[in-house]
């Protein structure tokens, strides 16, 4: 898609600050390092590589749309509730099923509650467990990865081999497993998705780690006497923050659907609580039955297309950011 | 060649190894244990003991891994008290259905992804290419279960062209009897396989077209149907060959989201009934096979991949 960037921006930036930009392999990132770690600052700050990442996405209309929607999404779901005000904790069974109408603008579901208030409801779980079980992933098989690559040798084996084993236990069935075993809550639903998550994550940095470590840069900490943590966190990570970052994205979006299955199978979050899958279970007999209960159906499942949809689309554009920027060096 | 493969067959085993442990370690997660979950809340502790040690569950962990790897290998799965069925005689009853399912969806899905995923890479950055990319986005972030659900809404209840649910049958055989009921089924299976295939088909091929083995094929004045087909299309089929191998747990996946909305009676919809509940023997032995056939895609796609590309050197 946007592969080829725009004329101008590209020759402009590469006769500004070329010899500092933090990945550039050559002698003015060590430069920049023995400034760092003497405390003195560069004359001249280079544009960070997320900022730069941020303009080639800003050129990309899909995506910057994408991001409305994703915005209009949370909006809807965490300020929603605040306007149409309904009663998502105590069933109404005068108002099951009722047609959507005035009152209830997308009609009620089958014990009562207001389908767009639910919509709301379901969202925030949707929203918030997809978000933070792909930044616990991320988080976590980013440290992992990143280790795993640095150390290196047999540790790096031992660590491989467990990611491996992970990755070969098809994932459905142990979350299946996991939320059969725990209650779910909001909180399991996160630990659970993300347990199963981080290993793709980790598996990735570890494969970048592998690349950034030969860089001389990275050696350079090791001459001046830096540590492994340093190594890790000060450059190793914020030089793979591309990869990071694209994987955490599309994350989002991978958990938001794992939710939603889980949901629709009837092992999601307990009630009064739902989400946008646990909203569509049953939703079998709904279409099955004389009468055409389409708000049951519709508004929750194209809630999930559509945010996962822009999600992705958010992701797709940040790796053509990132991407144009390696291509640039 | 050889010192590869020992090595890669090695890995496998240690794989495995950690694989059994873990799934092995899950039994002892539920609440209570896996006779509290299979005895029901209102069993006695003495009752409750006593099961613990019919079962060897009161034995030290690695003893019991002990057996029970010896009971795999010799075939035995388990026993489902729920069902009083043996898993592995539940396995032969339902895994044929699944494979048919799994197996007939695959191939739709490649039928379309690779010709597709093809034509968006030669027409890239065309109206025809973006809005094949926006089908496979589609696939890509509808739920498979919703998939299913708009198709029995469409073809089922609004236009009566095929039933709602999948062939109701016991044995293999009474399932392939049955071709319009599996229309379905397969079909929304396929639509969210094709949009990984024609997703990595169009990258793939992509990334050919711009090889030097290319270049040289034109300048030898090769045509370009010749280029595309006889050069490109069997070069990019090759990671389709390893990622066939790898997607195995999104295939499982499917199958069981796949099974549950159309009530197809296969391994899925047995492993959500087991959930149901919790009949852990079932969901035990269901993960452990999936996951051994897994691993032996990820084998076979490995060794695939270096016997069809003669570039990749293993060092």
């Amino acid at each position: 898609m946007a592969m080829m960037p725009p004329g101008g921006s590209l020759p402009t930036e590469l006769s500004i600050e070329p010899a500092l930009t933090p990945e550039d392999p050559g002698a003015g990132a060590l430069t920049a390092v023995e400034a760092e770690e003497l405390g003195v600052a560069p004359a001249v700050r280079p544009r960070s590589m997320l900022r730069r990442g941020w303009e080639v996405f800003a050129e990309n209309k899909l995506a910057l749309a994408s991001l409305g929607v994703v915005l209009f999404m949370v909006l809807f779901c965490f300020v929603g509730p605040l306007i149409y005000k309904t009663d998502q904790v105590h069933t109404n069974l005068n108002n099951v099923l009722c047609t959507p109408s005035g009152s209830h603008l997308l009609g009620c579901d089958n014990v009562g509650y207001d389908v767009l208030g639910r919509l709301m409801v379901g969202g925030q779980t949707s929203l918030e467990v997809g978000t933070a079980a792909a930044l616990v992933s991320v988080l976590f098989g980013t440290l992992y990865g990143a280790l795993s690559g640095f150390v290196g040798g047999i540790a790096d084996a031992f660590l491989m081999r467990l990611v491996d084993a992970g990755l070969s236990i098809p994932y459905i069935t142990v979350i299946i497993i996991l939320s059969v075993i725990f209650h779910p809550n909001k909180a399991i639903m996160i630990f659970v998705i993300a347990a199963f998550y981080w290993l793709g994550v980790a598996r990735l940095v570890r494969g970048e780690t592998l690349t950034l470590r030969t860089r001389e840069y990275v050696q350079a900490v090791k001459i001046v006497g830096g540590r492994n943590r340093r190594a890790i966190i000060r450059h190793i990570v914020p030089n793979a923050i591309g990869t990071i970052i694209v994987q955490a994205t599309f994350a989002v979006a991978d958990s938001i659907l794992i939710l939603a299955g889980l949901g629709f199978l009837g092992l999601g979050v307990n009630p009064p609580s739902t989400d946008w899958g646990s909203m569509l279970s049953g939703g079998l007999n709904y279409l099955q039955s004389s009468q055409n209960y389409w708000w049951l159906i519709y508004p929750a499942g194209i809630a999930i297309i559509i945010t996962c949809i822009a999600i992705n689309f958010i992701g797709d554009a940040l790796r053509d950011a990132f991407e144009t920027r390696l291509q640039r060096r | 060649m050889i010192g590869y493969l020992i090595r890669r067959l090695l890995q496998t085993l240690v794989v495995l190894f950690f694989v059994t442990v873990i799934t092995l370690f899950l039994v002892h997660l539920f609440p209570g244990g896996p006779i509290r979950a299979m005895l029901g809340q209102r069993a006695t502790p003495a009752q409750v003991a006593y099961y613990n040690h019919i079962y060897g569950f009161d034995q030290p962990f690695y003893m019991q891994y002990v057996k029970w790897i010896d009971q795999l290998i010799h075939g035995n799965l388990g026993f489902s008290t729920k069902l009083n069925q043996s898993v592995a005689s539940l396995m032969a009853q339902d895994l044929p259905k699944t494979i048919i399912l799994v197996g007939l969806g695959t191939i739709v899905s490649l039928l379309f992804g690779i010709p597709l995923g093809m034509y968006q890479a030669v027409k890239r950055y065309t109206i025809g290419d973006y809005a094949l990319t926006g089908v496979s986005f589609l696939g890509y972030a509808t739920p498979t279960f919703f998939v299913g659900l708009m198709l029995v809404e469409w073809f089922s209840v609004y236009t009566h062209l095929f039933p709602p649910f999948g062939p109701q049958s016991s044995s293999a055989l009474g399932v392939l009897e049955q071709p319009r009921a599996l229309v379905l089924p397969v079909v929304a299976y396929a639509f969210v396989l094709y949009a990984l295939w024609s997703r990595y088909m169009r990258s793939s091929v992509m990334d050919n077209l711009v090889q030097d083995y290319v270049r040289t094929a034109r300048a030898k004045g090769a045509s370009e149907r010749r280029v595309l087909f006889g050069h490109v299309f069997r070069n990019s089929l090759i990671s389709i060959v390893t990622l066939l191998g790898l997607s195995l747990p999104t295939l499982v996946a499917g199958a069981i989201f796949i099974e549950v909305v159309f009530n197809y009676p296969g391994m899925g919809l047995a492993f959500y009934n087991a959930a149901e509940n919790v009949d852990y023997q079932v969901l035990l032995g269901f993960t452990v096979l999936a996951t051994v056939a897994t691993i032996l895609g990820n084998l076979l796609a490995d060794i695939s991949y270096a016997m069809l590309d003669p570039r990749v050197r293993y060092s």
